[in-house]
């Protein structure tokens, strides 16, 4: 008998929405079964169906079962005593979901002493014994502190602790990595796995991320407006997926270990995941289905055995058989043709840019503490190609494009932008070159100002460097055209659009005065999966028509490989590795580049790496270490510090080469090295990898 | 989750308020007394065909000094607010737009003029600036400090808003950026707050009249209107009624209309409750929206001032 | 912690003192001592000369420079020396008296009315949309409306209308206690209970005024703590939806109210001036609009001088309060 079981699970919010339309779901003891979704599908409210923690005038029906025994129905008090108990729940973002003002030990012990009725001192004990368990370093001292003190990783890694508390029978996960770091994903999953060990419990992880799944689950279901459109074990589905809309999902996805094809693109799904609780359709996937014929309009699909345990929710399934076919590549525009990097001019030159912040409290204003956010930053942008800048959250990618956007003098270091270094400008000359220099901001619910339609968004460049009130309506009409919108959006509030269509209003706005380079922070960081893929393939296309030089901000690896020429990896404010892209990608220089690759989970269950986690979390950027930031983090200097593991190096160094060595990383901040002649390639590693 | 008891409470609000508005600028047409007449074959008369709601102890018509004193507090309501709330918008859009040491400076004003017990102060100045635009002035000298804090904190949290920061990279210059994209988003905190301000000021100047630092006799006000009536009150109880209902009324339709009023022009227009879809995990921008509502959040502090 | 507290203390000194002399320079620049208090428009009028030497021996001649008068008046308060009144008697001994008055009056009127005002607004927000929710709020709605010199009178009104219905009096309506109770068929007892029914009503009047301010914030507060991820993540561990609010919500949305403590202290003092009149206690606040009208501007200055130091004070108390309930202050600090 399965350990959770939901059948004909039915969610309504109020007034009168439906967000999961007959849902059912099976986990066995021990088992991972990820739910994958994009935003409107429901997973979410399943997630809080299940724990009874719908909000206030949100209705279940069906059936929710945890070892046979009932849960929708049951009243606030008997589902306390279960909840915490034998069924526990771990939340998205780890810093709103515990409480600030309580430690974290009194925390975890408090759902100790609510079902197990132990002391407060022996609870307090088994809290800092989990704590310990899920790798919080020195628990006994942590466990007094306060949810603000720890990073987010720390803070999820907590949020573990208190769903294992009680050895619970399932758990049930909602998005549990999402607002972290890449590196720090890959190591709350080995803790999800540790404590799925622990425990045995079954675990239902909810995320948008077919990469996490892979990496974690054994079963997948795929929802799709509140309803199931496929499921089966994790191999099968990602393998030999059945349903169109899985099939479009894997095959738009970025991915790091396939080079990019040239001249060939698989097409991205249509259109946009339809909002919660629209209407119901018979095939909710019927609009954007490629596939789709007059028979998919009659009844919803019932899901069809496929596999061995692998259904899917298409009455066309004979057409899914060759996934190949139900989202045919589709011819991508050709690399521009432009002279070698070399002979092209560079748009953007930037040579040890600094910008540090005060720290806060104004009495505590000493050098010392200062917020590193850039720290001696060089790199050179030639016309017409992209470059990546990856990194994890507080490298300081973002205040590095501020910097270059703002256009004045640096705090330290020289930037130029199409020749011109920017410390000299008049105010004159900076606005002119605005016209050049444009940006499109990550989210672009927050980019567009809510109180202006399309059209006037689009108009106030325009209109700000003086193009003629006549032409203005024409070069609207073009915009929208260019980005792949309707002239009738002109009209609407930025309100009023789906995200993936605001996205496109921003693009168009950037692009209204003809820049030359684009500053691209984060552009489908918050987009969902098959949104994002029209927009890189948007971006892809505005590059090769228009001969723009990119710089693309992302901490997602995977989406950088698609669109960059060359890449950037920044660490606590400092370029440690930058090249051609598949220089980097396919053979890293630096360890931490190294460590970001590994970390990525591959939307493929077959890649699950025996991958070495990196150990400690990022650095704080007002207290760097001395020498090499990177070196508390560091694969290579841990090696260091044990010789014998370095197996060529162990004779001829031993111990005291080993100490030498190891003395250069605590001294001196490496520099990036000359590039090697041969590939376009360069680390800042005091001990980078020898030629194979 | 539901607006609509928002717009409910302000419509009702409005509704109110525009019935008041009717009462004390048309009732004179209707009524039979003027307000400095003395019927002296009437002390305190109870209410009645020829004096509606009775008479005073001198014999004057209860119902036209009613209206008198209706028509003053709306009309001092009114400007001190329109002021105050202008004062609040410039200092705070200042502060918040330009920083440094201006924004010190005029925060230093703030704070001081927090600290001075403002009710003293108007107090203290009323009866050396006269009755009239006087009281208007110095009322709204004292009353426009936590709206202008409020407005900085915003101005400061719209100035990191991404489409300013878009604007300002496209090249839009700084008087364009705050009026075309920092002052619409004030507008409805202003709308919010100068009606809160109305209700605030109705009741110094009632307050103020009561102690005997507004209006002096024969000139009425609801606040000398009450004191009067007090000492007698459970004699003659219409005395004390007829001003004090119509200025509880006013401040009630005021209130009604501010708070349906915040409920309905929320100035931050995601709720924070509701969940973003995904973020990577640059998530700073969520938090930003949510200060935003701090400021707002603490209106219904503004409601209180003056007891 | 404390030396955010120092830091803050500092600052508010600063405050206190521009705060001061401020309010010394605007009452002495606009009020018009007079030995016979004519009423406050009479305005100056020419006093006889010996008026004239007497006021200028209290440093109270309004002919006198401003600046010259208030640097006696500022060397007076570095001594602690707060000037005479009109009459000629140490402002201080009086001020003192009268503070203790206004204290004993607001105490437990504002206790009863914080108490109170966060115990109904959590429990409205967390029944929220329901009836009793509905009358909470439409009662601080109209509570919020009611001027505290219009709800003591109603207080009075139905006092009188209890009393003359049952026929017993229950409370007393003015001063702070009758004459004689001591020595009356109860001694002590009965001079304790003479107290009380004194500080019945005007304690219901400021408990109720407050009460509504604090009811609005509280249940603001806690409708945005309500949905908060916390708390659902403490109904996740097994506390039921009650227990998740009392231990992990209320505490939380009690951060913000601190800051409009330091608000509602100036409100409070209000509260006290017109409830002293009504009543007739003879507190700070009557002994202030008394002096405002007589023109005697030592008397307004030291009472400003004291609104000031309590709103500060408030200020600090708020600082602390809110360092005790949320850790995160205490890391900045």
């Amino acid at each position: 008998m399965s350990v959770l079981e939901i059948s004909g699970l039915h969610v309504v919010y109020p007034p009168d929405v439906p967000v999961v339309r007959g849902l059912d779901l099976a986990v066995e003891g021990g088992e991972v079964v990820g739910v994958v979704g994009e935003s409107g599908s429901g997973k979410s409210a399943l997630a809080l169906a299940v724990l009874g923690l719908l909000p206030a005038g949100a209705r279940a029906r069906g059936s929710v079962r945890l070892r046979g025994a009932e849960l929708l129905g049951r009243s606030d008090a008997e589902l306390a005593r279960v909840r915490g108990r034998d069924l526990a729940m771990v939340f998205q973002d780890p810093l709103s979901a515990l409480t600030p003002v309580h430690p974290v030990g009194d925390q975890i012990a408090e759902t100790i002493q609510i079902h197990a009725g132990a002391t407060r001192r022996a609870a307090r004990a088994r809290a800092v014994e989990l704590l310990d368990l899920v790798g919080i370093p020195d628990a006994a001292r942590r466990a007094r502190a306060h949810p603000h003190e720890f990073s987010g990783g720390m803070r999820q890694r907590v949020m573990i602790a208190m769903a294992i508390a009680n050895d619970p029978v399932a758990i049930v996960a909602d998005e549990p990595t999402t607002a972290l770091d890449v590196t720090v994903q890959a190591q709350i999953l080995d803790v999800l796995r540790v404590a799925r060990d622990a425990t045995g419990a079954a675990i239902v992880l909810i995320t948008h991320d077919l990469g996490v799944v892979a990496d974690l689950a054994d079963r997948v279901v795929v929802m799709y407006a509140g309803r199931e459109v496929e499921s089966g074990p994790v191999g099968d589905v990602y393998r030999r997926p059945r349903m169109p809309y899985t099939i479009g999902l894997l095959r738009s996805l970025p991915r790091l270990d396939a080079p990019r094809e040239r001249g060939a693109r698989p097409a991205p799904i249509g259109g946009a995941p339809p909002p919660a609780g629209g209407p119901p359709t018979p095939c909710p996937f019927r609009p954007r289905c490629p596939i789709g014929g007059p028979e998919c309009d009659r009844a919803a699909p019932a899901a069809v055995l496929v596999g061995a345990g692998h259904r899917a929710a298409c009455v066309r399934t004979a057409a899914t058989l060759d996934a190949g076919r139900v989202f045919p590549a589709v011819p991508a525009p050709p690399p521009p043709r432009r002279p070698p990097r070399a002979e092209r001019p560079a748009v953007l030159r930037i040579s040890g840019l600094a910008r540090h912040f005060p720290p806060r409290g104004a009495f505590a204003r000493r050098a010392a503490g200062a917020v590193r956010a850039v720290d001696g930053v060089s790199l050179e942008v030639r016309a017409g190609e992209t470059l990546g800048l990856v990194g994890e959250s507080g490298c300081g990618k973002t205040t590095l494009l501020m910097e270059i956007l703002r256009l004045e003098r640096p705090q330290r270091g020289r930037i130029a932008v199409f020749g011109r270094d920017v410390a000299a400008l008049s105010p004159k000359v900076r606005k002119a070159l605005r016209r050049d220099l444009q940006v499109v901001f990550q989210d672009p619910a927050t980019s567009l100002d809510p109180r202006m339609r399309v059209r006037d968004i689009l108009t106030q460049p325009l209109r700000t460097h003086r193009v003629a009130r006549a032409a203005v309506p024409r070069r609207v009409a073009e915009l929208l055209g260019l980005v792949g919108l309707e002239q009738a959006h002109a009209d609407r509030y930025p309100a009023a659009l789906s995200a993936g269509q605001r996205q496109r209003v921003a693009i168009a706005r950037a692009l209204a005065l003809e820049p030359r380079l684009l500053l691209l922070d984060e552009p489908v960081a918050s987009l969902d999966v098959s949104v994002q893929a029209q927009i890189m393939d948007l971006l892809e296309d505005l590059r090769a028509g228009l001969g723009l030089a990119y710089v693309f901000v992302a901490h997602d690896l995977a989406v950088v490989r698609r669109v960059a020429d060359r890449v950037a990896v920044m660490y606590a404010g400092r370029i440690v590795e930058i090249g051609a892209a598949d220089a980097v990608y396919e053979s890293p220089a630096h360890p931490y580049t190294r460590a970001l690759l590994d970390a990525v989970p591959a939307p493929d269950p077959a890649g699950r790496r025996g991958r070495r986690t990196l150990l400690a979390d990022p650095p704080d950027p007002s207290s760097p270490p001395a020498g090499c930031p990177f070196r508390p983090r560091c694969p290579r200097y841990a090696a260091l510090a044990a010789p014998a593991l370095l197996p060529a190096a162990g004779d001829e160094l031993g111990a005291r080469g080993g100490a030498v060595a190891r003395a250069r990383c605590e001294r001196a901040v490496p520099e990036l090295a000359a590039p090697d002649p041969a590939v376009d390639r360069s680390a800042a590693c005091h001990h980078p990898p020898g030629p194979p | 989750m539901t607006r609509p008891p928002g717009n409910r409470r302000a419509v009702a609000g409005a509704v109110l308020l525009a019935a008041l508005f009717a009462v004390a600028f048309l009732g004179p047409l209707a009524a039979p007394w003027r307000w400095d007449q003395t019927d002296f074959t009437a002390f305190r008369a109870p209410p009645s065909a020829g004096h509606w709601f009775g008479t005073t102890q001198s014999g004057r018509d209860l119902f036209a000094l009613t209206l008198r004193g209706m028509r003053k507090s709306l009309l001092i309501g009114l400007l001190v607010a329109v002021l105050s709330t202008g004062v609040a918008a410039a200092v705070g859009m200042t502060a918040g737009v330009l920083g440094g040491w201006v924004d010190r400076l005029l925060m230093f004003g703030v704070d001081l003029l927090l600290v001075l017990p403002s009710f003293l102060a108007v107090a203290v100045l009323s009866p050396a600036l006269g009755g009239g635009t006087g009281v208007v002035l110095v009322i709204a000298a004292f009353l426009w400090m936590i709206t202008a804090r409020m407005v900085r904190a915003m101005t400061l949290s719209l100035k990191e808003r991404d489409y300013v920061r878009a604007a300002r990279f496209l090249g839009v210059g700084p008087v364009r950026v705050i009026v075309r994209h920092i002052l619409p988003h004030l507008a409805s905190l202003l709308v919010v707050d100068a009606a809160l301000n109305v209700s605030l000021a109705i009741i110094t100047e009632a307050g103020l009249a009561y102690l005997g630092f507004g209006a002096q006799p024969p000139d009425a006000s609801l606040g000398t209107l009450i004191a009067d009536a007090r000492g007698a009150a459970p004699a003659y109880p219409w005395l004390f009624a007829s001003a004090a209902g119509p200025l509880v009324l006013i401040v009630l339709a005021v209130n009604l209309l501010g708070d349906g009023l915040r409920d309905a022009l929320d100035p931050s227009v995601p709720r924070c409750a509701g969940r973003a879809p995904r973020r990577g995990p640059r998530d700073g921008v969520p938090q930003a929206l949510c200060a935003v509502r701090a400021p707002a959040a603490r209106a219904p502090g503004k409601r209180e001032d003056a007891a | 912690m404390g030396r955010f507290l120092v830091r803050r203390l500092a600052g508010h000194a600063v405050l206190a003192v521009v705060a001061a002399s401020l309010a010394y320079l605007l009452a002495a620049a606009s009020l018009h001592p007079r030995p016979d208090p004519p009423g406050p428009a009479a305005g100056p009028a020419p006093a006889a000369p010996a008026d004239r030497a007497a006021l200028r021996r209290l440093n109270l001649d309004d002919r006198e420079p401003l600046a010259e008068r208030y640097r006696v008046w500022a060397a007076g308060i570095v001594r602690g020396d707060f000037g005479r009144t009109l009459r000629g008697e140490p402002v201080a001994a009086e001020l003192w008296r009268r503070l203790w008055v206004s204290v004993r009056l607001l105490a437990a009127g504002s206790a009863l009315g914080f108490a109170g005002g966060v115990l109904l607004g959590a429990y409205a927000a967390a029944r929220r949309g329901t009836a009793a929710d509905r009358l909470v709020t439409a009662g601080s709605f109209l509570l919020l409306a009611v001027p505290v010199f219009v709800l003591a009178p109603l207080l009075q009104i139905a006092a009188a209308a209890v009393d003359q219905a049952t026929g017993v009096q229950f409370v007393e309506w003015v001063g702070e206690s009758s004459p004689g109770a001591a020595g009356g068929a109860f001694g002590a007892l009965g001079a304790v209970g003479d107290r009380v029914r004194h500080l019945a009503l005007p304690t219901v009047v400021v408990a109720l005024s407050q009460l509504a301010v604090y009811c609005r914030y509280q249940r603001g507060m806690m409708l945005d703590v309500i949905g908060a991820d916390y708390v659902r993540t403490a109904r996740a561990k097994g506390l039921r939806r009650r227990d998740a609010l009392l231990r992990h919500g209320v505490r939380t949305a009690l951060i913000p109210l601190t800051t409009y403590f330091a608000y509602t202290v100036g409100v409070l003092l209000l509260t006290g001036m017109f409830t002293e009149q009504v009543f007739g206690w003879h507190g700070l606040g009557e002994w202030v609009v008394d002096a405002i009208l007589r023109g005697d501007v030592n008397v307004v200055a030291a009472a400003n001088v004291v609104a000031a130091v309590a709103v500060l004070l408030a200020g600090l108390a708020s600082d602390a309060l809110r360092g005790l309930l949320d850790p995160r202050v205490r890391a900045r600090a």
